[in-house]
């Protein structure tokens, strides 16, 4: 039966390249996918690529095909990323750049376009908001950026032409590790049981370092081995959709059935009907089986058919965040940190703040705790909210840090922080109102 | 007993909804956290955090559960203004609870 290997090379857009290094070099790998786009990532890169029209690709993007490109050649293993995010386009001629740099001749680098559907969207006003139920119109002239969920198709083309590099956009996460699957074994886009069986897999690879304990660590409940140095996981999977996740032996972190199912429902709601632009994919049967150290069987996954519309992810300017956060010691710090809180709140009455928060970190800040511990010898007073302007939102934290000769005694360590609010809404859109097309260069 | 003596769990997010899965370490225990951690008793033990409605989804054959808690993130990561804006800590929160 047919098998191939791919493996997963980063989890997010900062993530760390070390491991995939490794992975490229000792995987032995046919394919290696790179997820680099968060929610937010590309409105900010749409931003970025209005004020510089060769800007707007994953900020790594250079330091990371320096290092990948002439593994990846050497060991004739095929690069798929979506660090392309707001410009594939250029992002693609930075590569072959590269490529040539480091005396790389012949390598077919693609960009698949298409995901970006701002100009329709803003002429589609009627469009209902997912998440509120609200008509696009009420974000007026603030959005920024619209890019559709594509699927694997682009990047099938793409392989099929012969490329070695393939560079997206916005490209649902499992579908650039489904594509590979479809162009190597042939399977048909209507065969959704298939496709359901890939898209488990590249939802298990998506977020790398995290199906290999990354994210599952904890102390002796959940031991994980060298996590400094973990490794990225691969799959080895056959024509049917089934096969064996692992990583490279010698390399930190742990595969097991924990982190597989662990990493399975991450970021998923009913299990039976995970959306993706190319399947209704169907994870509620799915079974691991540990057949060695850090060596996980999958199967029984399964899928249906696709809905007939992209999810698009809209990008518009939400205002301004402020912030400021002061830290107090010793006894009773709980009770000066609350009325530092109070008089913060008095002094920022007038501005009309939005979502203000004030959050006493060491005892509320990030679960719901009410307790209040005697032993507390620290606790750091973070203040937040949103304001229509920049200069409202300076005020926040200039404030907190006011309180050091107008607050409680003892206050210290203060530090304050404003940034321009990128929010993102979906929307969805029929598929045939969506072009994609492929791009290429040689280098 | 806690129920982090017997499960562990992971969260994560999707616009302003969030979700956490509870797995247990020994597939036996699967009924017991069935029984006791109802949609109604997350709810409860989360508070305010969750201003929807919490379902929940079995996966018997993984001894797992998965929570999908709705209006659970202010908003979203996007725009809320929380320290942990994916409300990731959630999981470890519900293991804190006595069952």
């Amino acid at each position: 039966m047919k098998s191939m290997r791919i493996g997963s090379g980063a989890g997010y857009a900062g993530d760390r390249l070390e491991p995939a290094l490794t992975l490229l070099d000792q995987g032995n790998l046919d394919y290696i996918c790179f997820e680099c786009l968060a929610e937010r990532t590309i409105a900010l890169a749409q931003k970025e690529k209005k004020n510089d029209p060769k800007k707007g690709y994953n900020h790594l993007l250079e330091y990371r095909m320096e290092e990948i490109l002439p593994l990846a050649f050497a060991r004739k293993t095929k690069v798929i990323t979506n660090m392309g995010a707001a410009n594939p386009l250029q992002a693609m001629q930075v590569t072959r750049e590269i490529a040539k740099r480091k005396g790389i001749t012949g390598l077919k680098i693609a960009a698949v376009l298409g995901d970006d559907v701002l100009d329709l969207v803003k002429r589609s006003q009627d469009l209902k908001i997912l998440e509120t139920g609200q008509y696009l119109s009420i974000l007026d002239n603030r959005i920024i950026s619209a890019n559709a969920y594509l699927g694997s198709a682009g990047i099938i083309e793409a392989l099929k032409q012969g490329a070695d590099v393939v560079i997206t956009g916005r490209t649902a996460d499992p579908s650039l590790f489904l594509a590979p699957m479809i162009h190597e074994f042939g399977w048909s886009m209507e065969d959704f049981e298939k496709l359901g069986r890939g898209t488990m897999v590249g939802h298990l690879l998506e977020c790398a370092g995290q199906v290999c304990g990354g994210y599952f660590a904890d102390t002796d409940r959940k031991t994980v081995p060298d996590l400094w140095n973990i490794g990225f996981p691969f799959v080895e999977i056959d024509e049917n959709g089934e096969g064996i996740i692992s990583k490279v032996e010698g390399t930190g972190g742990i595969i097991n059935t924990a982190t597989c199912t662990e990493q399975l429902l991450y970021e998923i709601h009913d299990p039976a009907h995970y959306l993706t632009p190319d399947c209704t994919a169907d994870f509620s049967a799915v079974e691991f089986e540990s057949e060695g150290k850090d060596l996980v069987r999958f199967r029984k996954a399964s899928g249906k058919k696709a809905s007939d519309f992209y999810k698009v992810s809209i990008g518009f300017i939400n205002g301004f965040l402020g912030e400021g956060q002061i830290s107090y010691g010793g006894t009773d710090c709980i009770a000066r940190a609350q009325l530092a809180a109070e008089i913060v709140k008095k002094r920022l009455e007038k501005l009309a703040l939005e979502d203000v928060r004030f959050e006493r970190i060491g005892l509320n800040s990030i679960t719901p705790y009410h307790s209040h511990p005697q032993d507390l010898l620290e606790v750091r007073l973070r203040v937040c909210a949103k304001a229509d302007t920049l200069e409202k939102a300076r005020k926040i934290g200039q404030e907190v840090e006011t309180l050091y000769t107008n607050g409680p005694y003892g206050g210290g360590g203060v530090t304050q922080n404003t940034e321009e609010v990128i929010s993102v809404v979906s929307v969805l859109i029929p598929k045939d109102k969506v072009k994609t097309h492929v791009e290429y260069t040689v280098s | 007993m806690k129920l982090r003596e017997i499960a562990h769990a992971r969260s994560g997010d999707k616009g302003n909804i969030s979700n956490i899965a509870l797995i247990v370490f020994d597939k036996r225990d699967f009924k017991l956290i069935k029984e006791k951690v109802t949609e109604k008793r997350v709810k409860d033990w989360l508070g305010d955090v969750v201003k929807g409605e919490v379902k929940r989804f079995e996966l018997p054959q993984l001894g797992a559960l998965n929570f999908v808690l709705y209006e659970a993130l202010d908003g979203g990561v996007t725009s809320s203004t929380q320290l942990d804006k994916h409300r990731k800590s959630l999981s470890s929160f519900l293991l804190e609870m006595p069952i």
